[in-house]
């Protein structure tokens, strides 16, 4: 970000040559750019500005709002409702990991080996986004349910047994614990992971496995020192944009869960929706903003890639 | 001869890959199964017994289709908005060199690093504080406002690979600056935007967390879908669904179908 001014100057002459522009040749980017800039800056910048003073007034919804500089808000806020931001991260964190465990194999699998079956699975994978989510999550409500087939086999295999003990699911049910929570979040963001690790697997250049090969590396360690630090970009970006909305939703928890498994964004939303208690609801909202952009910064310095989009 | 553990692990990949593909379409097949369901009760989430009722009448629920026309309109306005502005965007960022690009660059970086509710909170917080109705208009701005930063990433992607001596050749043989961009920078940029466009309009019309803040009382088909999951879920709900899943299966396959055939038809 703070390279030094000249810089830029170098990386100019490697496009293409501009010939004495006129002062109208120099505004055309600023004429591109107006439209968009300005309606990110109107309905994105500006709605953050009204939020931060939202959540520094004091009132009620009869006598009206003010801006009182009522910061003690955010500390009432966040005692209040930690064990929801806790679960939310919680959630949220497991969920990426299970999406990086089950999406990078499907992600290799089309990158190298599908062979004329790579079409038909990328679009398998990218189907569901133009098929409303909200449907195929209740449909998790048909496929968990109690008594089920599937909650039969994971009960005579002690799966339950396990996720019981680990507090994740309560006997012999499924539906209403966080469980499903998880696996309803996992489901939803796994196409938001294998896309971009796709992405950057089919980047590599088989060879570099060949090579390796020729050097006795066995399989595994092709994959341990070759392939995966190569995919590294896809697995930066794969994981956040599951991560980062991820700890926002409030569709999984709602539909799948019970009350022990509300998330922060279920909070956010029923202050703001239902018990419109407008400050309070925008505070939560800027502590979850602000958790989600500190671990996003740590998590990109720490994996040291910068080019992410 | 080989053993089957040499096979399982010479075919993990593919076995846990299957694995994965198979979650990813299970609710699927079950979204398309239930469409042929005749449930008792309000609730379709237990198998009854075989029907075609739902397929023979799928706007037989109130409301249902309006909200899914009304979803439908705003998706292509939507995607009309985010399309233009986001194009022009990334021919900027791309193609001229101004000063503020960083601060431009991470202006448009950030919608795509927030969660969607702390977007969607703060765009009520401002039309609360303005008094703006909420419905139709709030509902479209807010879907350009987030449909816009995912049109500049997939043009800017195909922008940054294409090569700029072709442009370069378009002036070198006299082609107005017009020209140029008309016969040559556009049709290769289009895949680009076109991939932009597509993925504007699936996430418009599949919005709910942003509708949710900003619709009033304005029911768009996925506040329909959540508000039957309340109230009862009608059987036509699984028809729309198994009807969205064929028709982007089609559409895309379809799509690939065509570019193959253009690139086969290229001499090389």
């Amino acid at each position: 970000m703070t390279a030094p001014a000249t810089l830029p100057e170098v990386a100019v002459s490697a496009e293409p040559p501009v010939h004495k522009p006129s002062l109208k040749k120099r505004l055309v980017p600023y004429w591109l750019l107006l439209p968009g800039i300005l309606w990110l800056v109107v309905f994105f910048v500006l709605p953050m500005v009204y939020q931060a003073s939202t959540s520094v007034q004091t009132g009620s919804l009869e006598e009206g709002f003010k801006v009182t500089w009522h910061f003690q808000t955010y500390w009432d806020a966040f005692t209040e409702y930690y064990p929801q931001f806790l679960r939310s991260l919680l959630y949220a964190g497991t969920a990426t990991a299970l999406c990086l465990l089950l999406g990078y194999p499907l992600a290799y699998l089309i990158a190298f080996k599908a062979g004329r079956w790579r079409n038909l699975l990328l679009v398998l994978v990218i189907a569901p986004f133009f098929t409303s989510f909200l449907i195929r999550t209740l449909a998790w409500k048909t496929i968990l349910a109690d008594g089920g087939p599937v909650v039969g086999v994971l009960n005579t295999v002690g799966f339950l047994d396990v996720t019981s003990w680990l507090g994740m699911t309560e006997g012999d049910r499924v539906l209403a614990t966080p469980l499903a929570v998880v696996c309803g979040l996992t489901y939803n963001f796994l196409p938001f992971m294998i896309l971009p690790l796709y992405t950057s697997l089919e980047r590599i250049d088989t060879r570099l496995h060949e090579a390796a090969g020729d050097l006795y590396a066995r399989p595994a360690t092709v994959f341990r020192k070759v392939t995966f630090p190569l995919s590294m970009p896809g697995v930066v970006s794969g994981t956040l944009l599951t991560f980062i909305p991820a700890s926002g939703d409030y569709v999984n928890a709602e539909l799948l869960g019970s009350t022990d498994t509300r998330m922060i964004g279920n909070v956010i939303q029923s202050q703001y929706l239902r018990i419109l208690d407008y400050p309070t609801a925008a505070a939560l909202s800027f502590i979850l903003m602000a958790i989600v952009l500190v671990m996003v910064t740590i998590y990109i310095r720490r994996a040291g890639t910068e080019d992410l989009v | 001869m080989k053993s089957a553990t040499t096979w399982l692990r010479r075919n993990l990949v593919v076995i846990a890959g299957l694995g994965t593909l198979a979650y990813l379409i299970l609710p699927n097949v079950v979204v398309t199964v239930f469409s042929f369901n005749n449930p008792t009760g309000r609730f379709n989430y237990a198998w009854q017994e075989f029907s075609l009722d739902a397929w023979k009448d799928p706007c037989g629920v109130a409301d249902m289709c309006g909200s899914l026309s009304l979803s439908l309109q705003i998706a292509l306005w939507a995607t009309i908005g985010a399309t233009v502005l986001g194009t022009a965007i990334a021919f900027a960022m791309v193609r001229y060199r101004f000063r503020g690009r960083g601060a431009v660059n991470s202006l448009i970086f950030l919608p795509m690093a927030m969660p969607e509710i702390v977007m969607a909170a703060s765009l009520l917080a401002l039309f609360l504080n303005m008094g703006i109705q909420l419905g139709f208009w709030t509902i479209l701005i807010a879907h350009v406002m987030f449909c816009l930063s995912f049109v500049v990433a997939a043009v800017k992607a195909r922008v940054l690979s294409m090569d700029p001596r072709l442009e370069e050749a378009a002036r070198d043989l006299y082609a107005g600056p017009v020209q140029t961009f008309l016969r040559v920078t556009l049709p290769i940029a289009a895949p680009g935007i076109a991939a932009g466009a597509l993925l504007s309009f699936a996430l418009s019309f599949d919005d709910f967390i942003i509708t949710n803040f900003n619709s009033g009382n304005t029911v768009t088909f996925p506040m329909f879908v959540w508000g039957s999951a309340q109230r009862g879920t009608p059987v036509q709900i699984n028809v729309i669904g198994t009807a969205m899943f064929v028709i982007a299966v089609l559409v895309v396959l379809g799509g690939q179908m065509v570019a193959n055939r253009r690139k086969k038809a290229q001499p090389k």
